[in-house]
């Protein structure tokens, strides 16, 4: 019951913000409206017992990459957000075109499976135990893969952005 | 002890969370009244001493004060972003102090513990989560005011917390690979007891240099001097909240002075042993006045701080941040990591 209601508040809240998102002119506006979808999500995470996923949903996105995103906008001080007028010819037919193909591809999943067999989660099941147990144990290799793959991306920003006193030298670090 | 019905449960968590929250509130202005004698007493000056006994009913008469002052809202800025900035850092500051606990978890009614609000399993990670987000509350504020001192101390303030957000996080991962949890209630029921008899179980002696990084990543964060150059009066006014007055100033003077409490407990918490004290098991209430104890060192060790160091310069914050700082702690989880490998941890 009680988590039913708390499911129709996050979901319509998520929903609600998401579009304010896209719809609003204001960078920053977006911007705060997506953090409303990421809390929102998170609180969708905790009614599913996935404490650890939502914890991380508000640290790496809300705490990380959104105040990025913020720091960029304030930095550049895009207050209007309208810039020059951008001309988009057929874009916006083909991006309508295809969001109802994708539209309607969910709604068609959705409907053609059987929701049926799903069984309730036990309660623990999103505990940091757990989520620790079963990345090193069965996921142990996607997880060192991934952690690679972070690490080559760290290096290759600091390289990028790196502006050694060889500059002449072309091609060395870049 | 038999489970508590639903809105039992649920009348004591909003008890708690009530009285907390005037705890905390209360400590926020009596907080502000020894920040300003201390300093004073270190600066050789008396400091607020005319209203009430020892200017003790000084907050009383600034809230006062305060709350009279005419509502202010600079042209040009963003109406319900300005109005909503202060809000979220009071809000992040208050809803941190939830998991941390601050007495024995023995006392109970009706199965509920009495003397912490919440107890996720990962207590760790919401401190953290709560903690970024009461940065928004800062970096809005100072957006919204369209004034481009706040914008500056804003941008400061928003490098600044990323920044040292990273030395405290990785001071926290040596406790937790210390203790093996990410519970608070566990982490402080594991520092309990003593070595030889007289030196208390409190991870600070097991994770010295993570201390001393956490020390200063939380002065960092808090915007505390040395540390406070989203704020540095000579040249930014007063920073992201230049523009706001009133109320509404109070709302992130509030914030800030929790976050240094909220700070100081997760200190106590991790490093200090929390609640635990001597005849904590003989009279549990006693945990609680063991916390208070130790968070009053905390924060008069900020105070101090203040008096006695004076502010870095911009390049020297990002320096040390990340060229000392971070290797240390990178360092400190190595050596802990090794450590645990070694000798075996939670212990």
């Amino acid at each position: 019951m009680i988590e039913t209601i708390l499911f129709i508040v996050f979901a319509a809240a998520a929903i609600g913000s998401s579009l304010l998102m896209i719809t609003r002119s204001k960078p920053v506006h977006a911007a705060i409206s997506f953090l409303g979808t990421l809390v929102s999500l998170a609180g969708l995470f905790l009614l599913m017992f996935a404490q650890f996923v939502a914890v991380l949903q508000i640290i790496v996105y809300a705490g990380a990459i959104l105040v990025l995103f913020l720091f960029v906008i304030m930095m550049l001080h895009v207050r209007s957000g309208e810039g020059p007028e951008v001309k988009l010819k057929f874009q916006r037919p083909l991006a309508l075109a295809l969001a109802t193909l994708l539209g309607l591809g969910l709604v068609y999943v959705v409907a053609a499976t059987d929701l049926s067999g799903v069984h309730e989660l036990p309660a623990d099941m999103g505990t940091v135990e757990a989520i620790g147990e079963a990345l090193f144990t069965s996921y142990v290799l996607p997880f060192e893969v991934a952690a690679v793959l972070l690490l080559i991306g760290l290096l290759g920003a600091v390289a990028l952005t790196s502006k050694d006193e060889d500059s002449s030298d072309e091609g060395g670090s870049a | 002890m038999g489970e508590a019905p639903l809105w039992a449960w649920i009348l004591i968590t909003v008890v708690k969370s009530l009285v907390v929250a005037v705890a905390l509130l209360t400590g926020f202005a009596y907080m502000t009244w020894l920040e300003r004698r201390v300093l004073a007493r270190l600066n050789a000056r008396v400091g607020p001493n005319r209203v009430g006994p020892f200017g003790l009913l000084q907050p009383l008469a600034d809230g006062i004060k305060l709350f009279f002052k005419e509502d202010f809202q600079p042209a040009g800025s963003e109406s319900w972003l300005y109005l909503i900035a202060p809000g979220i850092t009071m809000f992040a500051a208050l809803v941190a102090f939830a998991v941390i606990p601050f007495g024995p978890p023995g006392a109970q009614l009706w199965g509920v513990p009495l003397f912490q609000i919440a107890d996720p399993n990962a207590g760790i990670l919401v401190l953290l989560a709560v903690t970024a987000v009461g940065v928004y509350g800062i970096i809005l504020g100072g957006w919204a005011s369209n004034n481009k001192y706040s914008l500056l101390g804003s941008l400061r303030s928003s490098a600044q917390l990323i920044s040292y957000e990273l030395t405290v996080g990785l001071a926290l991962v040596g406790v937790i690979l210390v203790s093996g949890t990410l519970q608070l209630t566990e982490i402080v029921a594991q520092q309990q007891g003593t070595w030889f008899g007289v030196l208390p179980k409190w991870n600070v002696f097991i994770q010295p240099l993570g201390f001393l990084l956490f020390l200063i990543g939380a002065n960092a964060e808090t915007n505390r001097a040395p540390f406070d150059l989203p704020e540095a009066e000579q040249e930014l006014v007063a920073g992201y909240h230049t523009e706001y007055g009133g109320m509404k100033f109070a709302g992130f003077f509030v914030g800030e002075y929790i976050n240094i409490i909220v700070a100081s407990s997760v200190a106590v918490t991790l490093f200090l042993g929390g609640w635990g004290g001597p005849f904590v098991e003989q009279i549990p209430v006693l945990g609680v006045f063991w916390f208070i104890l130790k968070i009053f060192a905390f924060a008069f060790l900020f105070i101090w701080l203040r008096a006695s160091v004076p502010r870095i310069r911009y390049d020297q914050l990002m320096t040390i941040g990340w060229k000392v700082l971070l290797i240390l702690a990178l360092v400190n989880v190595y050596v802990t990591a090794m450590g645990v490998m070694a000798f075996g941890g939670g212990s």
